[in-house]
């Protein structure tokens, strides 16, 4: 039987087959997509599932202020935790700065992982348009983009990262 | 008697520093050899009955504990690299240099956290499969615990383990500080594989985002491949409900795939085209090369042992017989071999390995020595049976930016001085 089910997966994962196979009970309960929506956070560089909204670094400039400031230090120069911008040429070194301007491939790592898990005493709990916005001021402190440019669902995983070519996956798959 | 404890004297090493053979006990002869050697060291008091032989003792616990007399033995180093500003976010260490077994204790299994441990009422925990799948669904715990389950000894490693030993000067610390991000259990729960077989994998599939339902929803990509193969969801670790600190209720392991992938309080699996590059997986975890560019989706833990006893900031006694032991594990298969030098790596004796050999598990290895109070640098080096083998620190660095802190399983070296003093030292 663990043999026939592991067939079967293959089989179903390289899309050769389509063989129906229920090896545990079906104890599911089967759900809508859009009932998924609020847990459905997690977004791809492709920006899926990104959410209406928009925002600006000047606008971001408030947010910071207000949300983050505290621990990131001003402009996001880092103290006393992780610093945000700079660190560009030190990633040879024994020190390296792997900040988001230095390090970070995708911006829209920046909005799924600042939506999900910050502010670290009170996460999941900034409106869409304080997202795009704290993200813009992020961006625009590294030069990534313009002061006055606007992020939203369409224009943030247009932003090409500095460090995007810096990366070589180990994994033998498509990506 | 005289003609027994000779015996254990004569014992010949087989390498530098005093290494004997790893089948010197097997020889009944031997044994009883060392027994009279020891016994005839020094000579007993008179035997006292102590008052605990002669009264009552404590009555049952409902929850079992340590002896006092070693709880303070038992624990677990923490670092919390931002303080009290997020008093959730950072690790504790497994204490290898107290353990002398494989399994680790639940409550001293390392952590690695990242906005603390939350507090989860099983009754109300829902894990939802989604996306790339013919039929979304939600399991609630009650649910899964009617799934047909499997139990696996397995190791989980963090792949940022022995952080300390990247560092540019040797650091006086236990072995469980230096190495200590990595412990094993036993497993039991429901293959990942059975619950992505109901919901029914899209042909277009091809990765899964696991997401954890702490304050961090803490977020990796994983392989389909690997989610078809061995994945599990736990539900039990050694026997009981998985702690909190383990992510009660349900969390992943991926055997021999790299700690942080082990996603824990699990509530989300999305099926994906392609990986979700989340920041765990992009900012930190991925290894820095010399050129500046970072190596991504390095899963499988390398090869790797460490002897836990002598270890750093112990005290030999006086010089004469002690057994060196380790722990050596892969995440590419089993440990096939395991090598102790005492002269810094020139020579080699090949280590006792206990069984059972697991495949993924940490093993334990003992070599018998005779010290002979000089200074001695001792180091074990592991071979797993992919024909992976442990490699010296110049080797293992010279891979990397000298900023990599990730996947150091490079072979490590306990200076033991005249004085008795165990040092951590490079070489």
């Amino acid at each position: 039987m663990y043999t026939f089910k592991r067939v079967a997966t293959v089989a179903l994962v390289l899309g050769v087959l389509s063989i129906e196979t229920q090896a545990g009970p079906d104890l599911g309960k089967q759900i809508d997509e859009k009932d998924i929506s609020t847990w459905d956070i997690s977004i791809p560089p492709s920006g899926v599932g990104l959410p209406s909204g928009r925002g600006s670094a000047s606008q971001g400039l408030v947010v910071y202020g207000d949300k983050c400031l505290a621990c990131h230090g001003e402009d996001g120069a880092g103290k006393p935790v992780d610093a945000l911008v700079g660190g560009v040429g030190t990633l040879k070194s024994k020190y390296p700065q792997r900040t988001v301007g230095s390090f970070w491939p995708y911006a829209t790592t920046l909005f799924d992982y600042i939506r999900r898990a910050m502010p670290y005493a009170k996460s999941k709990a900034l409106s869409n348009d304080e997202l795009y916005a704290v993200c813009a001021f992020i961006l625009a402190k590294n030069g990534i983009i313009a002061e006055d440019f606007i992020l939203d669902a369409q224009s943030l995983p247009q932003v090409k990262m500095p460090n995007r070519d810096g990366f070589i996956s180990a994994w033998p798959d498509k990506q | 008697m005289a003609r027994k404890k000779n015996a254990l004297t004569n014992a010949r090493p087989i390498a530098a520093g005093g290494l004997l053979d790893r089948r010197l006990f097997l020889s009944r002869s031997l044994s009883f050899a060392a027994a009279g050697s020891l016994a005839a060291a020094s000579r007993a008091a008179p035997l006292e009955v102590p008052n605990y032989s002669k009264v009552p003792g404590e009555s049952f616990r409902p929850y079992g504990e340590p002896s006092k007399f070693v709880l303070p033995t038992l624990k677990r180093g923490i670092v919390q690299p931002y303080g009290q500003l997020a008093p959730g976010a950072g690790a504790a260490f497994t204490p290898l240099q107290s353990l002398h077994g494989t399994i680790t204790p639940a409550s001293l299994h390392f952590e690695r956290s990242h906005s603390g441990v939350p507090e989860i009422d099983p009754g109300k925990h829902q894990l939802i499969i989604h996306g790339l799948v013919k039929r979304p669904l939600v399991f609630d715990l009650n649910a899964l615990l009617r799934y047909p389950m499997v139990n696996r000894t397995m190791f989980i490693e963090c792949s940022g383990n022995s952080l300390f030993q990247t560092f540019a000067e040797a650091q006086q610390l236990p072995v469980g500080m230096l190495n200590g991000l990595v412990s094993c259990s036993e497993w039991t729960g429901v293959m990942l594989s059975t619950l992505l077989d109901e919901a029914g994998v899209d042909p277009k599939g091809n990765w899964i985002l696991a997401e954890g339902a702490d304050s961090a929803s803490m977020s990796r990509s994983i392989p389909l491949q690997k989610a078809l193969d061995d994945v599990m969801i736990a539900l039990y670790q050694n026997g009981e409900p998985i702690r909190p600190e383990q992510g009660f209720p349900m969390r992943l392991v991926l055997p021999g795939f790299e700690g942080n992938m082990n996603v824990k309080w699990l509530r989300r699996i999305k099926v994906t085209e392609g990986p979700t590059h989340t920041k765990d997986e992009t900012s930190k975890y991925t290894d820095l090369l010399p050129d500046g560019k970072a190596l991504q989706f390095t899963f499988v833990m390398g090869v790797k042992s460490v002897i836990t006893r002598p270890s750093p900031t112990m005290t030999m006694g006086a010089p004469g017989f002690y057994e060196i032991s380790g722990i050596a594990w892969s995440g590419a298969g089993k440990i096939k071999k395991v090598e102790v030098s005492a002269d810094g790596g020139k020579s080699w004796a090949d280590a006792a390995i206990q069984e059972p050999v697991l495949d993924k598990s940490l093993v334990r290895f003992r070599l018998p020595w005779k010290w002979d109070g000089a200074p001695v640098a001792l180091q074990s080096r592991a071979t797993d049976d992919k024909g992976r083998v442990q490699e010296p620190r110049g080797k293992w660095a010279a891979q990397y930016s000298p900023g990599n802190i990730y996947h150091f399983n490079a072979i490590q070296t306990w200076q033991v001085e005249a004085t008795g003093e165990v040092k951590n030292v490079y070489v």
